[in-house]
């Protein structure tokens, strides 16, 4: 007699829907944990440091929103994720947000139903190639082949860039950075191109750094940022406003130096009301009246952050340029807290 | 005198369907087909219910628009301008590609590992053994890569082939292997009879088609004189006229030259570029494969029972002919089933691509269009969908073949 049982058929019912419903400040603050998404390495903005502990710009604001929820800075789990995995882990919940030198586009706010909560920084795409090439304008690339990050914008502008141009090309789709800086050195592609931000990040790693120049062409606007799943408006407010504290600290002069001393109170309404000390901006969002003074303690305000990380003391030496305040002339500007 | 009479029917009661062995096994199958149908609704309905609160729809419109990036190995007509169907066509024919070509080198690589494993020779035999092991046991990806890396740090990039002091040259002038691929003479046909240059390489198949039904006729013809007087004519010469004359005869009338590849900016051009991500994937699909192979090829040779060697060289014949003629036709039977399951397994394995920048199916539509689309469903669906289609295609087609070797009962 022939007997066929199906064991474990039923317990497929038991697996529940991955998407989290909205309540992701909840969600976190039960789980005493935030869930980010970051790259899997570009020195700078994510990566382990020599301890295995995540460092860099984007992991910064990660501890910060952690710091302004759970008013701890080191309860997050950080998620490495591709290109090609950021945005299924973010729509399916595996991550409550994702800082990973994102770039805001309009089918990917609008189609892929994600919120960007803004710009933690200015970027533009770019190229970089060995000087021994002797090239010093990316229209000159005629034929060349380039080393591409698959998954990204820099793909669609890259093809965009040669086609406009009427000059031809020879991509190579790389899937991390890593493996991209392993081709590029070894001259199996002439050139590479990323946003120039991560240009910077990876050629500092390199042992001869000089040998190696970027091209003046900036082919795209990257305006890279956090974002959050569609329809949690709570929670995109959180990493908003976690985000304008940073830069609005900066403005006002804010750092981690002297917050303690200012969020005794100052003669300042505004700084009062971002440290918590006048008004009621905290509840407003959920959460404590001093959480922007934890996420500024968390790395410091906007400035501190980005000089730690890649500004131009650290070898990747970024200068600030479009990133700083529009007091100084860049694109900085946050809307006021009141 | 007594009749016949049916034994009462006993009356069908519920419980039959537990307790009756003739309903049992019914009842359970139809319990588990429940079941499945109803995880499967569950698990769909789930799908969409969530994709209809995330605001999303299942379409797939995507596949008409421009796809806006380029792909390096293309075998059909294809730019940025060019639509997501189409960039998914040129990601079916690489992935098609590189699985026929890994499917042909690996059964050659895994013949003759397999022969050679069985060599009375042991330095030879432990070789093989060697090789076997080491690349049936480590991951085909951590192969690929490898094989990847040290083609790119190895191999000259095209810069060293310039200048008077280049630290490269070609080989024969003809062929230039650097880290970006190998390029080779392409062949053009100065006055083909055709237009087109497909239909000229058609002709040129035809011919090739021609020249082996007749070689194969010749080889018809020997054994019948053989059988016929117990001599074998001498047929090599004449086959290989057979294949010679008549393409030599075509070349000379299409007037064939050759595009010979040359260094220009960046990049060599003209010529046959093979690619460094496709020879890596190549290479690496056909070793690690051929291991495998080499076992079914021995377990296929040990099937064959030794008397039949013995017999063989009883009656005078050479060790190389003995396996040719005697022992390899009887082993096929064994060795042809889990060689279908092989050439499966490189097809499936060549979705690894993307880890050397090598654009197959799953690159193209599972990778760079269902990234900027952000149509993961859909585009995973149709990647199951080819994959399913060719793993049993080529299943189909192998056991035709498989039943034309099989064991011949009547």
């Amino acid at each position: 007699m022939k007997k066929s049982v199906i064991l474990g058929a039923a317990t497929i019912a038991g697996l529940a829907a991955g998407a989290a419903a909205a309540g992701t400040v909840d969600d976190v603050k039960a789980r005493g944990k935030l869930n980010c998404g970051v790259t899997t390495g570009l020195v700078g903005f994510a990566a382990p440091d020599a301890n295995g502990e995540w460092q860099g710009f984007d992991v910064s604001l990660c501890r910060a929103v952690a710091a302004a929820v759970l008013g701890d800075a080191n309860a997050v789990e950080f998620v490495p994720t591709t290109g090609k995995t950021r945005f299924t882990a973010l729509a399916s919940g595996e991550i409550d947000m994702l800082a990973r030198n994102t770039t805001w586009t309009f089918s990917r706010d609008v189609d892929l139903k994600f919120e960007f909560t803004g710009v933690n920084y200015y970027d533009g795409q770019g190229f970089m190639v060995p000087k021994a090439l002797g090239v010093s304008s990316a229209k000159e690339l005629d034929g060349a082949t380039v080393c591409i990050q698959t998954g990204t914008t820099t793909e669609l502008n890259l093809a965009d860039f040669f086609r406009s141009n009427n000059i031809s090309y020879e991509p190579v789709p790389i899937e991390t950075n890593a493996e991209a800086q392993q081709q590029y050195l070894a001259g199996a592609c002439d050139v590479y191109t990323t946003d120039a931000s991560g240009l910077a990040a990876t050629r500092a790693t390199f042992e001869a750094p000089d040998e190696h120049v970027l091209l003046p062409e900036i082919i795209s606007k990257e305006p890279l940022g956090p974002l959050v799943r569609h329809g949690d408006h709570e929670w995109g407010d959180v990493v908003r406003w976690t985000l304008n504290a940073l830069i609005t600290a900066e403005e006002l002069g804010v750092t981690s130096a002297n917050i303690d001393e200012l969020s005794a109170g100052t003669d300042n309404p505004e700084i009062n009301r971002l440290l918590g000390t006048e008004g009621t901006l905290g509840e407003m969002l959920g959460l404590d009246a001093d959480w922007a003074a934890k996420a500024i303690k968390a790395g410091g305000n906007y400035g501190e952050v980005f000089a730690k990380n890649i500004g131009e003391e650290t070898p990747i030496g970024l200068a600030r340029g479009l990133n700083a305040q529009w007091t100084e002339g860049g694109l900085l500007y946050s809307p006021p807290f009141r | 005198m007594s009749t016949m009479t049916d034994p009462p029917k006993a009356d069908f009661r519920l419980s039959m369907l537990i307790n009756d062995t003739r309903y049992r096994s019914l009842t359970f199958q139809v319990i588990a087909a429940i079941v499945i149908a109803l995880s499967i609704w569950y698990l769909g309905n789930n799908l969409i219910q969530n994709l209809r609160a995330a605001g999303l729809n299942i379409s797939y419109s995507f596949l008409g628009d421009p796809s806006g990036y380029d792909i390096n190995q293309r075998l059909v007509e294809y730019d940025s301008q060019s639509s997501h169907g189409r960039a998914a066509v040129v990601g079916i024919l690489n992935t098609l590609l590189v699985a026929f070509l890994a499917c042909i080198t690996a059964t050659v690589f895994g013949v003759i590992a397999g022969v050679l494993r069985l060599s009375n020779n042991w330095l030879v035999s432990k070789l093989m053994a060697v090789y076997v092991e080491i690349f049936r046991n480590i991951p085909v990806l951590i192969w690929i890569i490898i094989i990847f890396t040290i083609m790119t740090a190895v191999l000259p990039g095209p810069r060293a082939f310039r200048g008077d002091n280049a630290t490269s040259s070609m080989l024969f002038d003809a062929f230039a292997f650097t880290n970006r691929g190998v390029y080779i003479p392409r062949p053009v046909f100065a006055n083909g009879l055709f237009g087109a240059t497909i239909l000229n390489w058609l002709m040129v198949i035809v011919v090739l088609i021609g020249s082996w039904f007749a070689s194969r006729e010749i080889e018809k013809r020997a054994t019948l004189k053989q059988e016929a007087t117990g001599e074998r004519p001498k047929t090599f010469l004449v086959k290989l006229a057979v294949w010679l004359v008549p393409f030599a005869l075509l070349m000379l009338i299409m007037g064939l030259t050759w595009d010979i590849p040359a260094l220009k900016g960046f990049n060599f051009s003209g010529g046959i570029k093979v690619g460094g991500p496709l020879i890596a994937l190549w290479f690496a699909l056909s070793i690690y494969t051929g291991a495998f192979i080499a076992e079914n090829v021995r377990a296929g040779i040990q099937a064959i029972s030794k008397g039949q060697t013995e017999a063989a060289a009883a009656l005078g014949l050479r060790p190389g002919r003995i396996m040719n003629l005697v022992v390899l036709p009887q082993a096929l039977r064994v060795i042809i089933p889990p060689l279908i399951s092989q050439y499966l397994n490189i097809t499936k394995n060549s979705s690894l691509a993307i880890a050397v920048g090598y654009a197959d199916i799953t690159a193209t539509l599972g990778g760079i269009t269902l990234n900027q689309t952000g149509r993961a469903i859909e585009c995973v669906l149709l990647l199951m969908l080819f994959y399913l289609t060719a793993s049993l295609l080529i299943s189909m087609g192998m056991n035709i073949y498989n039943a034309s070797v099989k064991l011949k009962e009547r």
